[in-house]
């Protein structure tokens, strides 16, 4: 019932994980798949070893999460041990990468495609990072780094993008005419939040990004502008809780579903909970298919 | 968010540990943890170890930038902090609780739970043994029929040897439980201890932690979260964590050896 394809690849259902949550291991997300994840993203790999922001970085608000991680990240050569293990999941892998330059993301993707990830997810999108959004908010830059990519990567590409910016559409269009497969949307949302009583900066480095039910709103609203100017399928993210969530960020226009803060709210088996409802609504209005869905 | 708490005091316990006295009552379960945010500096995971009806305290080991600044705040400041977190000890009487350095801070709430039981405290040397000379320890052991035994490296007080030695000394079919908390490489051999003797083992573990709630994955142990699955892991879980007392992840996500783990979180 739940079975779709996404860039020629079969997904047992269409829920994935996303970066950045629990994909610091293989066995993390070994886990996570067995917990009903139709796919599952590695965080978010990087070209050298760094270490990310002091704490706090995560912080529970009203509605969601608010994060400042700041793309911590072993490097990518230092990671051989967890690459060899990646054909141990069970489900496709969408292995995440990010840099600060095209030849970074070049040099991931040479590097990182010999160990056969399913998709390569663009990072060019992280607020918590000075230049974290630089790629993902100019739409010039945007198509060089696809561009650049596409040329030498034999797997899918699928950029993520931040709300971010003035005109996600023109970013989108931006990517498919590079030869992008496929979009990833949205990042997190760009906040500033102080503690009320401490009046102090949340999170330490000053700003962050949320998540969670307070955006699922904004990234409905940014699908459905993706969906409008561009053909290539779109892995729909951002405040997905449940199975009507789900749902409806299907019929706004995505062929994939990111799950990310959710496991925070429902725990890591909210694969299988949010499958089943939707299996519970699909039932309820005779619904047979995912493809069906989105129409 | 966090929920905002007045330092009452500070006190000096050994040359490198101090605890600080909040005010304010907190839901706490022996073996949880929180995360304890100084504004502008960083925020940890600690255990609280005082837990009294309207204030808390938290031992703190001087090692680290953070825990470095910590005596040298002042009463009346405010801190931040979020949980409890994890999910704590399950309580057994006719216990054994095993407490390397640090690692005893947790056990001063659980004992007010427990009787019946024996505490192997050990330390380096008499002045790094922890609340030694605390009444209110000694009173809560009195008043629930516990024992303690204490042991330093350097024979400074109480046995001279290690806790392990002690713990196979006393483990007999009597004890239900063993509770460990401490160095790893303690840990482990009480783990072996134990499965040598057929005794279910509760440990809390430590990685280094970033969300506290599960979700950003720094505090893997295997395929287990220290901050959600843990912190107290018990024997059939521990069996399968073929990283403990081996590989420990750095703040950048890079898995390494437990000492390279141990040398860098003393700087």
């Amino acid at each position: 019932m739940l079975k779709t394809t996404f860039c020629e690849i079969e997904l047992q259902n269409p829920l994935v994980l996303a970066s950045g949550i629990l994909g610091t291991s293989v066995e993390l997300l070994k886990r996570v798949a067995a917990n009903g994840a139709g796919a599952v993203t590695t965080k978010s790999i990087g070209p050298i070893e760094r270490q990310g922001h002091n704490n706090p970085t995560v912080v529970e608000i009203e509605n969601g999460l608010y994060n400042a991680v700041g793309l911590p990240t072993p490097g990518y050569l230092n990671m051989n041990d967890e690459f060899k293990k990646w054909k141990e999941i069970k489900v496709p892998l969408i292995a995440s990468i990010y840099g600060s330059s095209v030849d970074d993301y070049v040099d991931i993707t040479e590097y990182i495609q010999k160990y056969n990830p399913s998709i390569i997810e663009l990072n060019i999108s992280c607020p918590n990072k000075d230049d974290g959004m630089l790629f993902g908010s100019s739409a010039a830059l945007t198509k060089k780094l696809v561009g650049a990519v596409k040329e030498i990567s034999k797997i899918p590409i699928m950029p993520k993008l931040t709300p971010n910016c003035n005109n996600i559409a023109e970013i989108a269009l931006a990517c498919e005419n590079a030869g992008a497969d496929a979009i990833c949307a949205i990042n997190t949302v760009e906040k500033e939040i102080l503690h009320p009583k401490l009046k102090a900066p949340l999170l330490a480095y000053g700003k962050g990004g949320i998540s969670g039910p307070i955006i699922k709103e904004i990234a409905l609203e940014n699908v459905r502008k993706i969906r409008d100017a561009v053909e290539i399928p779109i892995l729909g993210i951002g405040g997905v809780t449940y199975g009507k969530d789900a749902v409806e960020m299907l019929k706004a226009g995505a062929s994939l579903v990111g799950i990310g803060s959710g496991v925070y709210f429902r725990g890591m088996d909210i694969f299988k909970k949010v499958a089943d409802e939707m299996k519970e609504i699909m039932r309820k209005e005779n619904i047979e298919s995912i493809n069906e869905i989105k129409k | 968010m966090h929920q905002t708490y007045t330092i009452k005091k500070v006190i000096r316990e050994t040359p490198k540990a101090v605890t600080i006295m909040l005010d304010g009552k907190i839901n706490y379960k022996p073996g949880q943890f929180i995360m304890l945010w100084l504004p502008d500096v960083d925020e940890k995971p600690f255990v609280i170890s005082y837990l009294e009806k309207n204030s808390f305290g938290i031992t703190i080991e001087e090692k680290g930038i953070f825990t470095k600044k910590i005596p040298k705040i002042k009463p009346k400041t405010k801190v931040g902090i979020r949980g409890p977190f994890g999910n704590g000890f399950e309580i057994k009487n006719n216990s054994i609780i095993v407490a390397g350095g640090l690692g005893i801070a947790p056990a001063l709430s659980l004992i007010k739970k427990i009787k019946n039981s024996i505490i192997i405290q050990g330390a380096k040397s008499k002045e790094y043994l922890l609340y030694l000379k605390n009444e209110k320890m000694k009173n809560i052991i009195q008043k629930n029929k516990n024992q303690i035994i204490y042991c330093t490296d350097d024979g400074s007080y109480g046995i001279h040897g290690f806790v392990t030695g002690v713990l196979k000394e006393m483990l007999n079919k009597k004890v239900k439980t063993v509770y460990t908390c401490g160095p790893e490489i303690m840990i482990q051999k009480v783990f072996e201890i134990c499965e040598k003797n057929k005794i279910e083992l509760q440990a809390s573990l430590e990685r280094f932690m970033k969300c506290g709630i599960g979700i950003c994955g720094s505090c893997c142990i295997n395929d287990q979260l220290v901050c959600k699955d843990g912190p107290v892991f018990n024997s059939k879980q521990l069996r399968k964590l073929t990283e403990l007392g081996k590989f420990a992840r750095l703040k950048s996500g890079k898995k390494v050896k437990i000492q390279e783990y141990y040398d860098w979180r003393q700087k």
